[in-house]
């Protein structure tokens, strides 16, 4: 019963992790329909900031500059390359940031090269055992950290201006233009938040008990974003959250019983998530929570 | 010259140009261009999907997998801790289409359901489930260390060194070479059959499909019929392409049918111009012949490092020039190579009027007033 405890635990805190990726993910594709596939690289791009200067910038300052870095390429992704195309459907966009996610990945990779980056945060690998239960540190804050962070968000959604603004943009667009909303203003506003989530949710993905940061991070981090928003609803923040954890959890259980699944072969962790998904999207086409699409005639 | 008689001419030209390769080009062009005649077959099945039926999809690398992966073990015999069901090598390669084509098929009750980039992301699922299945079904594919493809062999004909030799003009024809013609008959019979598809009643179907269900639905398309057939038979030709990969690689392996290659075919779509046959075998040609190319000649070329040199490599500078041009063609030139107003390249992509997609809009629209749609709104 410990290790199931054990497994809950972890695969809360990870489905935390999850949720802070899922939940720029779907920020971006809430406002502007944009399915953005640079989403790993920029969190890739956080973790490497981090782990390139703490040592002479110390871990604080190192994650103020993530945060500056992804959130100044996020919004040069939104704003300067997309709103070129911003009349496009979301294929060709989801395509313009798959090739923006080709070009930084491959330059982050480079960057990397045969280092071993460690994230250099204070906690390390301490562990706390609680009654026999065993969670890394890092993983207590990031489940903290993102539990602030969340509400933080939807307080912001709830009760602010911009908050009211964005919901507006998902619902209508034009019907927002027309009430004075400036649609290029709240888009700017969702990339610079989704690259702030992914410079936080980078350094917590890449920490102990992660291996550190190599250039796999940002297609892991995709891989588990991709799942978590879709099963949720992409147009939708609780989508998000309740996908993140699930897929957190769905990962954590199926590492842990290995032993027990054994007939399904090795490394089922990764996989499980996309397993859930697509039954998931087999009985409701637009994920958990997102908004079913009607067909107007 | 009317422009019939140069387009046939410049393509009697090529064809000669493509028979007479193996006589002058070495191992590493051969091997070059046969990954790019695969890359060109499974393009142009991306394309009839995405560019013409307007179905999104990342998952093209799992039924390229899949092609691979079902020849090897259709051709393959039980050695060692392997099973294989030893059918004569075609048999075996037309069964791994059928069952790429299967798979396709079998995909249809989630195609069925969604729609744009909920299927995209739905059938980005099918990679990762794919790369789970190809590492632990290792008794079929050999897990993560592969499994060697049996040589093609055409009724005695062998496609390897030897049994029988031979020698033209003093070349002695190896497996490339053989290879090589194997994979021009593959490419031009691709090319013919997904052109006949398209200029017929299916192609309008699709493209109708693309442009708007609702109205290619009124107009009495069945929509879930053709978007389940469009996947069919776009998975059937990335099986081909896999098949002919499986022979060129000579040994497979889980790690080269990733998440990666589905981003590789996309690519290949787009640089070629969504929509059109012609560009996505164009676009095949750059994306896999760039980096090999680059690869080859990094020594001469001052930009590039070696390797283990820092700098950046070969293999990298490839990925960011293709990443790079994802961006730019769809920022700057949605028609992408099919539509670029060079003109050779007119000769080259002659535009036809049954699919929109290919330029006929806006010729036949500038005399209306009506505003010509561009490409990009129309994946």
């Amino acid at each position: 019963m410990t290790h199931f405890f054990d497994l809950l635990m972890n695969g809360v805190s990870l489905g935390c992790i999850d949720a802070l990726i899922a939940l720029g993910f779907v920020v971006v594709f809430k406002a502007t329909r944009v399915v953005n596939f640079a989403y790993g690289s920029l969190l890739l791009l956080g973790a490497y900031v981090v782990g390139r200067y703490h040592d002479r910038l110390g871990f604080a300052g190192a994650v103020l500059l993530a945060l500056g870095v992804t959130a100044a390429v996020a919004v040069l992704i939104g704003v300067v390359l997309l709103r070129r195309v911003r009349l496009a459907d979301p294929g060709t966009l989801a395509i313009l940031t798959l090739g923006v996610d080709i070009v930084l990945a491959t330059e982050l990779t480079r960057r990397i090269g045969t280092d071993l980056l460690t994230t250099g945060d204070p906690w390390g690998a301490g562990v706390i055992a609680l009654g026999g239960v065993h969670l890394p540190q890092t993983r207590a804050v990031a489940a903290l950290v993102a539990v602030t962070l969340v509400v933080g968000f939807l307080a912001v959604l709830r009760f602010t201006d911009w908050g009211i603004a964005l919901r507006a943009c998902a619902e209508r667009p034009s019907t927002a233009t027309l009430m004075g909303i400036r649609l290029s203003r709240v888009a700017a506003g969702t990339w610079i938040l989704a690259g702030s989530l992914a410079a936080v949710a980078g350094l917590f993905f890449t920490a102990f008990p992660s291996p550190g940061i190599s250039g796999t991070v940002g297609q892991a981090a995709l891989g588990a974003a991709v799942p978590a928003a879709v099963l949720g609803g992409l147009d939708s923040t609780t989508g998000a959250l309740v996908g993140g954890l699930a897929v957190g959890l769905t990962a954590t259980f199926a590492a842990g019983y290995q032993e027990q699944l054994a007939f399904l072969g090795r490394g089922l962790g990764g996989v499980a998530a996309y397993v859930v998904m697509l039954l998931v999207l087999l009985v409701r086409p637009s994920g958990l929570f997102g908004k079913r699409e009607a067909t107007r005639v | 010259m009317s422009d019939r008689v140069r387009r046939v001419s410049l393509g009697v030209v090529a064809a000669m140009l493509a028979l007479a390769a193996p006589l002058s080009l070495t191992a590493f062009w051969l091997q070059t261009g046969l990954f790019a005649m695969a890359a060109a077959i499974g393009a142009i099945g991306l394309t009839v999907l995405v560019g013409v039926a307007g179905q999104l999809s990342l998952g093209h690398a799992f039924f390229v997998a899949v092609g691979a992966y079902g020849y090897a073990f259709l051709a393959g015999k039980d050695t060692g801790s392997l099973v294989g069901a030893g059918w004569p090598t075609p048999v075996a390669a037309v069964g791994a289409v059928a069952l790429a084509g299967a798979a396709g098929a079998l995909f249809s009750p989630i195609t069925r359901r969604l729609r744009g980039i909920y299927l995209g992301l739905a059938s980005l699922g099918l990679v990762f489930l794919g790369q789970h299945i190809w590492h632990n079904a290792s008794a079929v594919t050999g897990g993560f260390n592969g499994r060697d493809v049996a040589p093609f062999n055409l009724l005695g004909f062998s496609f390897t060194a030897t049994d029988p030799e031979v020698v033209l003009f003093n070349v002695p024809y190896g497996a490339l070479e053989r290879l090589w013609y194997l994979g021009l008959a593959l490419v031009v019979l691709s090319y013919w059959y997904a052109r006949n598809l398209l200029a017929g009643r299916p192609g309008r179907a699709l493209a109708g499909m693309r442009d708007s269900e609702v109205a290619a639905a009124v107009m009495g398309v069945d929509v879930r019929r053709y978007k389940a057939a469009a996947f069919t038979i776009s998975s059937a030709y990335a099986g081909l392409a896999g098949v002919l990969l499986a022979l060129v690689f000579g040994r497979i392996v889980p790690d080269s049918f990733g998440f990666l290659m589905s981003i590789d075919f996309l690519a290949m779509i787009i640089i070629g111009g969504l929509g059109s046959i012609a560009g996505g075998v164009a676009g095949a040609l750059l994306v896999t012949a760039l980096p090999l190319l680059l690869s080859h000649y990094s020594d001469v070329l001052p930009f590039l490092s070696q390797p283990g040199e820092p700098g950046v490599g070969a293999a990298e500078a490839a990925r960011l020039i293709y990443g790079a041009a994802v961006v730019a063609v769809l920022l700057f030139a949605p028609g992408g190579l099919a539509r670029l107003r060079l003109p050779l390249l007119r000769n080259l992509f002659p535009r036809r009027p049954f699919l929109p997609s290919q330029g006929a809009d806006h010729e036949a629209n500038a005399g209306t007033g009506h505003r010509a749609v561009p490409d990009a709104d129309r994946l």
